[in-house]
C-alpha cells in the first residue's frame, strides 16, 4: 500500500518524545493512522550518550535506536525518515513538507525539540566548529578528534562538560569557556558548581569562567578563539554547547502561542485544539517549577509523551512527573530531582569535593531538589520525599549516615 | 542467539532472541516489552528497568553491583533476585534465561 497523505495523528519529531508518543498511542489501544516524522535519516535514538559512551567511541549508531527497526511498522506506526516539516495549516489541518508535498492530520503532535543556538559571533561557521545535538554532529567532531590536539569547548553546561570529559579521555587538550561566573550556573547550586569546577580542572581541563568569546578565527577553519579581553586561545577544534532554540517556527507562523517554545497546558495541548506540543519544544505549566518552563530532558519526553498519548485517547489526566536528570562525567555520577527554583535553604549532606555527597534544596523545610553526587541511595529516596513535597527534619539532615526517609516528618 | 524469556507484568510471556553484550533491558525495550521503561537508557541512572531474574538462572546472571544494589534497596517491592535489566549483559550463559517484570516501576 502507498503511503497515505492523511493520517489520524502525525507525530512531528522522531526523537524521544515523539516515539514514546507513537508508541503510548498503540500501548493505550489506539487504532487509527499514525505518522511519525523525523527529520534525521535514523528512526528514533537515544540523545543522551551522544555527548558520553557514543562519543567515546563505547557504543555504536545501531545500539543506540530506542526501538529494533523493524518495531514501527510491526505496530503500525508510519516512521518517516529524512522527512523535514515546512510549514502547518491550522485551519486546513495539514503540514508542508520540504519539496512541497502535504500531510493531511486529525492531529499533530508536535515533538520537534530544538537546534544547537549558534554562536553570535564572526567565525561561528568555520569548519572544525561541532555542536552536540545528532549522531551526525557527533561522526563529524569524531573524525576530528586526535590525541595531543587542542579542544575549545564554549560553554560550561552539562553537554560541554561531558564533552570535556570524553576528549579528555581521548587524549585531548580540552579548554572549556563559561561566560558565568561558574560552572552549570544555570542549573545548579554554586557548591556543585565548584565541585565539577574541581573535577575537571583534577583531570588537566583548562577551565576559564567569565570568558566572553569575541570571535572564532580561522581562515575557511578555526585556529582560534579570541575573547573579548582580547586573549586569543589556539584551537583545533571547537565545539559550542551553549543551549537549544525550541524549533516552533512554524507552528509560530501558524499563529499559535510560541513564547520560547510552543505553550501547552497541563495536558500537552495547544492554543489550537488539533495541535499538542510536547517535549524540550513544549513550554508548560510545572508543577515543581510553579510556573511556565521548558525542560530539556529525557524524563520530561517521556511523561510529557505519555499525557499527550493519553489526551489523545480521552483519558485526560495532568501532567505532574517529578523533573529529574543525570549526568557521568569521568567516574562521577551525578543525578538530580525535583527543581532547585525558589529554595530558602542549601544543605550539604557529606563533603564537596569528596563523594559521595548531596546537596539538598529546601523551602519551609520542604525539600524541593536535591543533586547526588555518585549518591545513588539519597537519589532514590528523595525522588519519594520530593514528589510527596514531605518536610525533613532539617537537623538531622546534615548527618549522611542518617537516610532521608527516616528524617522524614509526618507535617 | 541466546533466548531470553520475559514474563511481563500481565503474566503474558515474551520469547526473544539476542545479541551477545546487549543488555537484558535494551532486548526488552527494542522490542517493546511493557513494564520496562528504562527512562535513562542504560546509565544505571534511574532504577526503572528493575526485574527479578528467575532464581535457577540468579548465578548466571550476577550479582549487582554497589551502586546497582544500593538503586535496587529503594525500587518497588525489590526480592532476592532483583536486579537492574540494564546492568545485565547478555551472554551465551544466559540462553534460556527467564526474566520477570514487576507490577510497577514507580
Amino acid at each position: 500500500m502507498p503511503p497515505s497523505d492523511h493520517y489520524d495523528i502525525i507525530i512531528a519529531g522522531a526523537g524521544q518524545a515523539g516515539a514514546q508518543c507513537a508508541q503510548s498511542l498503540r500501548q493505550g489501544g489506539f487504532a487509527g493512522t499514525i505518522a511519525l516524522l523525523g527529520e534525521e535519516p535514523v528512526g528514533p535514538y537515544e540523545r543522551p550518550p551522544l555527548s558520553k559512551d557514543y562519543l567515546g567511541g563505547k557504543r555504536d549508531a545501531d545500539r543506540l535506536l530506542l526501538r529494533k527497526p523493524e518495531f514501527w511498522a510491526e505496530k503500525g506506526i508510519d516512521l518517516r525518515t529524512g522527512c523535514r516539516i515546512t510549514g502547518v495549516d491550522a485551519a486546513a489541518r495539514r503540514v508542508t513538507l520540504a519539496g512541497g508535498s502535504h500531510l493531511s492530520y486529525g492531529h499533530l503532535v508536535w515533538a520537534t525539540g530544538g537546534r544547537p543556538r549558534p554562536l553570535p559571533c564572526s567565525g561561528a561557521d568555520l569548519r572544525g566548529v561541532h555542536a552536540i545535538r545528532t549522531i551526525a554532529d557527533i561522526d563529524g567532531l569524531k573524525a576530528e578528534v586526535a590525541p595531543g590536539a587542542r579542544a575549545v569547548i564554549i560553554g560550561g553546561g552539562y553537554i560541554g562538560l561531558e564533552t570535556a570529559a570524553v576528549l579528555r579521555g581521548m587524549g585531548m587538550a580540552v579548554t572549556v569557556l563559561e561566560a558565568q561566573g561558574r560552572l552549570l550556573a544555570r542549573v545548579t547550586s554554586p557548591p556543585v558548581s565548584q565541585f565539577f569546577l574541581k573535577l575537571h580542572q583534577s583531570h588537566g581541563v583548562d577551565v576559564q569562567l567569565c570568558a566572553q568569546v569575541e570571535a572564532l578565527t580561522g581562515q575557511g577553519r578555526v585556529t582560534g578563539v579570541r575573547l573579548v579581553d582580547g586573549r586569543e586561545l589556539p584551537a583545533d577544534i571547537v565545539i559550542v554547547g551553549v543551549g537549544i532554540i525550541p524549533n516552533v517556527e512554524p507552528l509560530a507562523a501558524a499563529g499559535l502561542a510560541c513564547p520560547n517554545g510552543v505553550q501547552v497546558d497541563a495536558f500537552c495541548r495547544t492554543s489550537d485544539p488539533h495541535i499538542l506540543g510536547i517535549g524540550d519544544c513544549a513550554r508548560h505549566p510545572n508543577p515543581f517549577a510553579g510556573s511556565d518552563i521548558r525542560l530539556e530532558s529525557v524524563q520530561n519526553a517521556i511523561d510529557q509523551a505519555k499525557v499527550a498519548a493519553d489526551t489523545l485517547l480521552g483519558r485526560d489526566r495532568p501532567y505532574a512527573a517529578l523533573p529529574w536528570f543525570w549526568s557521568d562525567q569521568y567516574d562521577v555520577k551525578m543525578q538530580s530531582a525535583g527543581l532547585a527554583l525558589g529554595q530558602d535553604t542549601i544543605m550539604i549532606r557529606g563533603e564537596v569535593g569528596q563523594a559521595p555527597f548531596s546537596v539538598l534544596y529546601l523551602r519551609d523545610s520542604r525539600l524541593v531538589a536535591i543533586d547526588c553526587i555518585n549518591n545513588p541511595k539519597d537519589f532514590m529516596q528523595a525522588k519519594a520525599l520530593i514528589a510527596a513535597r514531605r518536610r525533613l527534619d532539617t537537623r538531622r539532615a546534615l548527618d549522611r549516615e542518617t537516610d532521608l526517609r527516616a528524617i522524614a516528618l509526618e507535617d | 542467539m541466546p533466548k531470553i524469556t520475559f514474563i511481563d507484568p500481565d503474566g503474558q510471556t515474551h520469547v526473544l532472541e539476542a545479541d551477545d553484550g546487549q543488555s537484558v533491558m535494551k532486548v526488552a525495550v527494542q522490542n517493546g516489552v511493557p513494564g520496562i521503561e528504562a527512562d535513562c537508557g542504560g546509565a544505571c541512572a534511574c532504577a526503572t528497568c528493575h526485574v527479578y531474574v528467575d532464581p535457577i538462572w540468579s548465578a548466571a546472571a550476577g550479582n549487582p553491583g554497589d551502586e546497582e544494589k544500593e538503586m535496587l534497596t529503594y525500587t518497588v517491592d525489590p526480592q532476592e533476585t532483583s536486579r537492574l535489566s540494564c546492568q545485565i549483559k547478555v551472554s551465551a550463559a544466559l540462553d534460556g534465561i527467564v526474566i520477570r517484570i514487576p507490577a510497577s516501576q514507580h
